[in-house]
């Protein structure tokens, strides 16, 4: 139930527990605190009647990942609809509380939710090119909210496809429809699609879970490398993989946020039994 | 294998449903082919370079072609599928994009459906009173008009169907990137949903092609050639309605000619359709 921030010493001190721990092969360093870009202050959230998130207080560091374990419907996905407030789109979904991105509530009624989204960008499980050429894909984004000449924008979709390490397999099919491309290349498509307009936050959700292993770790690859321009917050079900790609780890169980704090303290030294039993197999 | 009773069992229920699957497709095949079969059997005899230049013959003349009435027939069903086809897409549009949710769209979607299912004829009586009586007299305007009104819950129903098929999760990644929902609809859910909203043109148009009543009541007939919108002009249904049941040889093979020339319109829009479709979608 508790939701530190930081470890303290006395946490990080605390003996080993019996569980045997997954961490990956580079288990991240604990960096240096960087300034917080989003501040979650209970934050709840409804569909119709039913609580689906039940308070949660977190904070998401710039250039920093931040990882969101915990078993299915435990809200994890919801949350990262509500830093977009991509929920929105659906009537009787609602969310209470202060969501500070950059000290602005975003929650409060009159945000440009436009211009809040072009800042926030978003991957989902599932692939979802537009119908529509490889290099309109990349540039749908970017023709939103920019006037870019034809020679500017031509750059700018490559240096999105190079970042989504993408541009290589493409540069010679960028006419070709982004329906044509394998399952893999069609997300990281979406994810070229999401860096080029240049958002400050990235929510990943799920972005592998519909991948292969050589994808997959192209995509965690592309994750290490996104991470020094970046906040970001990735929603994973394989916890190899948040152990591997964050350096923050939030265990969410039942719209609750068990545990929180450094990937490392919490695959190695979880405080809460709950968040052991999770990491160990043990249920979920 | 213990449960080799139940496979044998599967095995024959199979076996029923695939024949009884295989004789209703050949029925619906066989009474389709009878009915092209006999078409082109009739009608190619009665294609001529006369069919295509000279005008329908009077009673007890030899010869004459249906000229007037492939024109008026043309330029009716263009004007009307150029008026209906706008409104009933962006009713449609309304209807699945804009409408979940209201009290006025449910109502809007009962009105559609019960103008899909009205008889062509009331359509031409109604045409009748609101267009031919004030206006003194039947014209093209009316019939097209009538065939407007055919054309408009046609499209309404395929395009509401149609974007109500593209996936959730293509909107949510164009409204997460920052767009309008104006520029999700348009640049994405159409795109999406293109062949499918083009086929229930193509159906619209197929419709319409070869109504004859509502045309009875608002424009009737004309033995010239005419392209004046305040009066009166020729139709091929009307045409061969009104050929089909005289005595005269050479009325009745014309009809045959303008049965089958409809028909391979048709067939040709269909296919032409399709490959626009098929085409723009992989070079957009």
């Amino acid at each position: 139930m508790t939701a530190d921030f930081a470890l303290t010493a006395s946490e990080a001190a605390r003996p080993p527990t019996l569980g045997r721990p997954i961490v990956g092969p580079r288990g991240p360093v604990a960096a240096a605190q960087t300034a917080p870009k989003v501040v979650i202050k209970d934050v709840r959230f409804y569909y119709k009647q039913f609580e689906a998130l039940k308070g949660i207080n977190l904070v998401l560091h710039d250039k920093r990942v931040t990882a969101f374990i915990g078993p299915s419907g435990c809200g994890k996905s919801t949350l990262l609809r509500i830093l977009n407030r991509i929920y929105q789109l659906y009537p009787g979904q609602r969310a209470t509380g202060e969501v500070l991105v950059d000290g602005r509530n975003i929650l409060e009624p009159g945000q440009d939710l436009n211009l809040l989204r072009a800042k926030i960008g978003m991957v989902f499980q599932k692939p979802t090119p537009f119908p529509m050429s490889i290099y309109d894909n990349v540039a749908f984004g970017i023709r939103l909210y920019e006037r870019l000449t034809p020679g500017a924008l031509d750059e700018r979709v490559e240096e999105a496809l190079r970042r989504a390490a993408l541009w290589e397999e493409v540069k010679d099919k960028l006419r070709q429809s982004g329906l044509s491309l394998s399952g893999g290349q069609q997300q990281r498509l979406c994810i070229a699609r999401a860096v080029a307009v240049k958002p400050e936050i990235l929510l990943l959700d799920e972005p592998a879970s519909a991948l292969d292993p050589i994808s997959t770790q192209r995509i965690e690859e592309l994750i290490a490398e996104l991470k020094s321009d970046y906040c970001i917050a990735i929603v994973t079900h394989n916890m190899q993989q948040a152990a591997r790609s964050s350096d923050y780890t939030a265990f969410m169980y039942l719209g609750e946020l068990v545990e929180f704090s450094e990937t490392e303290a919490l695959f190695t030294h979880p405080r809460e039994k709950r968040t052991e039993d999770y990491i160990t197999g043990r249920f979920g | 294998m213990q449960s080799g009773g139940l496979y044998a069992r599967r095995r024959a229920v199979n076996a029923v449903y695939l024949t009884l699957s295989w004789t209703a497709t050949g029925i619906g095949l066989a009474v389709l082919f009878l009915i092209l079969g006999e078409l082109l059997w009739r009608g190619i005899p009665a294609l001529s370079v006369d069919f295509f230049t000279k005008e329908t013959p009077g009673p007890g003349s030899t010869g004459g072609g249906m000229a007037n009435a492939i024109i008026g027939s043309v330029f009716m069903t263009g004007l009307a599928t150029l008026v209906g086809t706008p409104v009933g897409i962006l009713t449609g549009t309304y209807l699945a994009e804009f409408g979940r949710g209201s009290r006025i769209a449910p109502a809007v979607r009962f009105v559609n459906d019960i103008l899909l299912s009205a008889p062509s004829i009331i359509i031409g009586v109604f045409v009748y009173g609101l267009i031919v009586v004030p206006m003194h007299g039947f014209s093209a305007w009316a019939g097209s008009a009538a065939l407007a009104i055919i054309v408009v819950p046609v499209v309404v129903r395929t395009t509401e169907n149609m974007l109500g098929l593209v996936p959730g999760s293509l909107r949510e990644a164009a409204v997460a990137l920052g767009a309008p929902q104006w520029k999700v609809i348009v640049m994405v859910a159409y795109r999406a949903a293109l062949q499918g909203m083009l086929t229930g043109v193509m159906l619209a148009v197929a419709r319409i092609a070869g109504e004859t009543a509502p045309l009875l009541f608002t424009v009737v007939s004309n033995q010239f050639t005419s392209l004046d919108m305040n009066r009166e002009m020729a139709s091929l249904p009307v045409v061969i309605f009104q050929f089909a049941n005289s005595p005269y040889d050479n009325w009745v093979d014309l009809a045959w000619g303008g049965a089958m020339l409809i028909t391979l319109s048709i067939l040709l829009l269909n296919i032409a359709a399709r490959l626009l479709a098929s085409w723009s979608n992989r070079t957009p």
